[in-house]
């Protein structure tokens, strides 16, 4: 009998296929973290508009985001815009065709992670002595 | 054959060629770049404000963001962030949503989504800067 449908097997390997490596992880948090960035741009809208509104507007928003869940919710915020950002320096090494040797992108993987880490404390450091 | 294409030197091959299955060649990925290597000085900047304004109260954040030189950098990464993260959001899109009404429903989204959050934070920045 011909086949009327798709195939219902898979036709090519997906991720569960592979064993895990610091660059698969690191191209998976880059989208990750991309995408939570893009949701995250409400965060500075919600501030913006509320400065622009008044001072009990922007009360409120200044003690929601001062919150412990507030505070959690911005420092991922702040940990996924580093990440982002050394994940997209290492797509500019990448992009001029250097750093593709097995051990360089390697490297290049775990950088991104340790880079975007210590930014982060660095950023929780100036805002807890400022 | 379209009045375009017979007023034309180009032949139609010449016209498609490096263009891609999605008839824009390098335009996306390109765009994409450009907009990434802005947001890289623009989002230290943007960090830089926002611990400033952690600090402060109403009053003060409105005196910091009313500054022209911080609403400008504001201003510049809102407009890079958004061109970028609605070109980022395509790609995801793309790529995991394969039903053609969904995927052109939610590439609209998208659209709005980005215009909207761009152009709120600019009126917000824009409106506490001329008030000051």
């Amino acid at each position: 009998m011909a086949r009327t449908g798709p195939a219902e097997r898979p036709l090519s390997p997906h991720l569960q296929i592979y064993k895990p490596s610091i660059t698969m992880v690191m191209s998976i948090l880059h989208r990750i973290t991309g995408a939570a960035l893009f949701f995250g741009t409400l965060l500075l809208v919600i501030a913006l508009v509320a400065l622009a509104s008044g001072s009990s507007a922007y009360g409120t928003v200044q003690a929601i985001y001062g919150s412990i869940p507030g505070k959690l919710v911005l420092f991922g915020y702040s940990w996924a815009l580093f990440h982002h950002m050394c994940g997209g320096i290492r797509h500019f090494v990448w992009d001029t065709g250097a750093g593709l040797e097995r051990g360089t992108r390697m490297k290049l993987a775990w950088g991104t992670l340790f880079a975007s880490l210590g930014l982060t404390v660095l950023a929780f450091v100036a805002y807890l002595a400022g | 054959m379209s009045q375009q294409s017979s007023s034309s030197l180009r032949t139609p091959l010449g016209r498609v060629r490096g263009l891609g299955a999605a008839k824009s060649g390098t335009d996306h990925f390109w765009k994409s770049r450009v907009t990434a290597v802005a947001n890289v000085p623009l989002t230290i900047a943007f960090v830089v404000i926002m611990l400033m304004l952690s600090k402060r109260d109403y009053a003060g954040a409105v005196k910091l963001v009313g500054q022209p030189l911080v609403a400008i950098l504001l201003l510049l990464f809102i407009g890079s962030a958004t061109y970028h993260m609605r070109l980022g959001m395509q790609v995801i899109i793309e790529d995991y949503v394969h039903s053609e009404g969904k995927k052109v429903a939610l590439l609209m989204l998208n659209t709005f989504f980005a215009i909207a959050v761009g152009l709120a934070s600019a009126y917000a920045i824009l409106k506490i800067g001329f008030a000051g």
